[in-house]
């Protein structure tokens, strides 16, 4: 019992990590992606960021959507209802954290806003609501979805920076060449989607 | 007048193109790009959104309180896009299934956003419609584009038609999400130079005393 669990979360994981990889085969979260994937530093905060906001923020979404969109009939109204929720939701952690934890503050802030009206803390609670999952899967889904975004992140701020040494023709000089060496990366992530049987 | 109406709209058009120039809204712009008729509905329904807030948020623009402007300007943008979510799935409902989440996405499209604050919330109606009116066509006109390369060698179709013969073995890989990575790269790549041969141009045509094309109209965007 307790290992068929574990085999479907597990199994749920890893496909949001690594098949179904945000950003390289769901084009989610692009433009924090080309955005902050020039620094190592900032893409490992970036990365933290984005998994434990996607997690609360989908946690919070799904509680709404169950016990009040659904109830009352009113899922026409989820995207509306979404954007609003995640993006008090951001504003509102953002103000607990400068009240309460002003070092992870100086760390995250300037992320925080950049998480508020974005695809990927968007786009999770969507494929939940759309998929109906349950509580704990939704849990493991947004926190492998969070992983996965800031895997690619840092591989690609890794690969970035030795780029900087790479002579590129000028025409693809800056995001051209970065899309050419996403496109590569999506292409070795391709080799995980034979993992696991879906 | 109408010569800096069309500066507006071509600017959007061209100049500060929202995929290829600035960059913004790709995440969708990938996402759907593999048919060119998904290209085509997301295309007009962005088309529609951006003209359409651009017009609602440049109408109300001295009735909104500076501080509250952001949430309102969403909540007019998500309504507008639940509008469209509505009439696709009430009239087009394959299409509505093949965008699934990215329709709904559309809402945090940055470009949307960051014409509203730029442009439509400084402007009068008519500026902010052409201007809502170009970056929708540039959008549009890219998606298209890209859809037209995916799909004519990812698949050897346009709009579901071979266009090749039966010799033509499709690459898949384009089909594929990494595929729609690599022609992006390459095009934005082409726009660049493009752009630079343009450039280039424009300075010979300043020195040589003849008027010089206005540059851009509107400041560049943020993501």
């Amino acid at each position: 019992m307790m290992a068929e669990y574990f085999k479907e979360y597990f199994t749920l994981f890893m496909g949001a990590v690594l098949v179904n990889n945000f950003v390289l085969t769901r084009y989610l979260g692009l433009c924090i992606f080309f955005g902050v994937s020039k620094n190592l530093n900032a893409s490992i905060g970036m990365g933290m960021a984005v998994t434990s906001v996607i997690t609360l923020s989908s946690l919070l979404a799904w509680a709404i959507y169950n016990f009040v969109l659904v109830p009352y009939q009113l899922t026409f109204l989820t995207t509306v209802v979404f954007v609003l929720l995640i993006a008090s939701f951001v504003q509102l952690l953002e103000m607990i954290i400068k009240k309460y934890a002003p070092t992870l503050y100086n760390l995250w802030g300037i992320y925080l806003v950049l998480i508020a009206t974005n695809c990927i803390a968007l786009g999770v609670p969507l494929i939940v609501a759309e998929s109906a999952y349950n509580f704990p899967q939704t849990v493991v889904f947004a926190f492998g979805s969070g992983s996965g975004f800031a895997l690619a992140l840092v591989l690609m701020a890794s690969l970035r920076e030795k780029l900087q040494l790479a002579d590129v023709p000028k025409p693809l000089q800056g995001l051209g060449i970065a899309f050419i060496l996403t496109g590569l990366l999506a292409l070795s992530f391709l080799g995980f989607s034979g993992m696991i049987p879906l | 007048m109408t010569v800096s109406l069309w500066r507006i709209f071509y600017n959007g058009l061209f100049t500060q193109n929202p995929i290829f120039r600035l960059a913004l809204s790709l995440c969708p712009a990938l996402a759907v790009t593999s048919t060119v008729m998904n290209c085509v509905a997301m295309g007009m329904s962005v088309w529609f959104v951006i003209t359409a807030s651009n017009t609602v948020v440049s109408t109300f623009r001295h009735y909104v309180n500076p501080k509250v402007r952001v949430p309102v300007f969403i909540t007019i943008i998500a309504t507008l896009v639940t509008v469209v979510q509505l009439v696709l799935a009430a009239y087009f409902p394959e299409l509505y299934k093949a965008l699934g989440i990215y329709l709904a996405l559309i809402v945090v499209f940055a470009i949307i956003l960051a014409r509203a604050e730029m442009f439509a919330a400084k402007n009068s109606v008519v500026p902010s419609f052409f201007d809502g009116f170009g970056m929708g066509a540039g959008f549009a006109g890219a998606m298209i584009l890209i859809g037209i390369v995916r799909e004519l060698f990812g698949s050897g179709t346009l709009l579901g038609y071979p266009v090749f013969g039966a010799w033509y073995d499709p690459a898949l890989v384009i089909k594929l999400p990494p595929g729609g990575f690599l022609i992006i790269g390459l095009l934005i790549g082409i726009f660049n130079m493009i752009g630079d041969w343009r450039e280039k141009r424009g300075e010979v045509k300043a020195k040589a005393g003849k008027n010089k094309a206005a540059a851009a109209a509107a400041p560049g965007g943020a993501s």
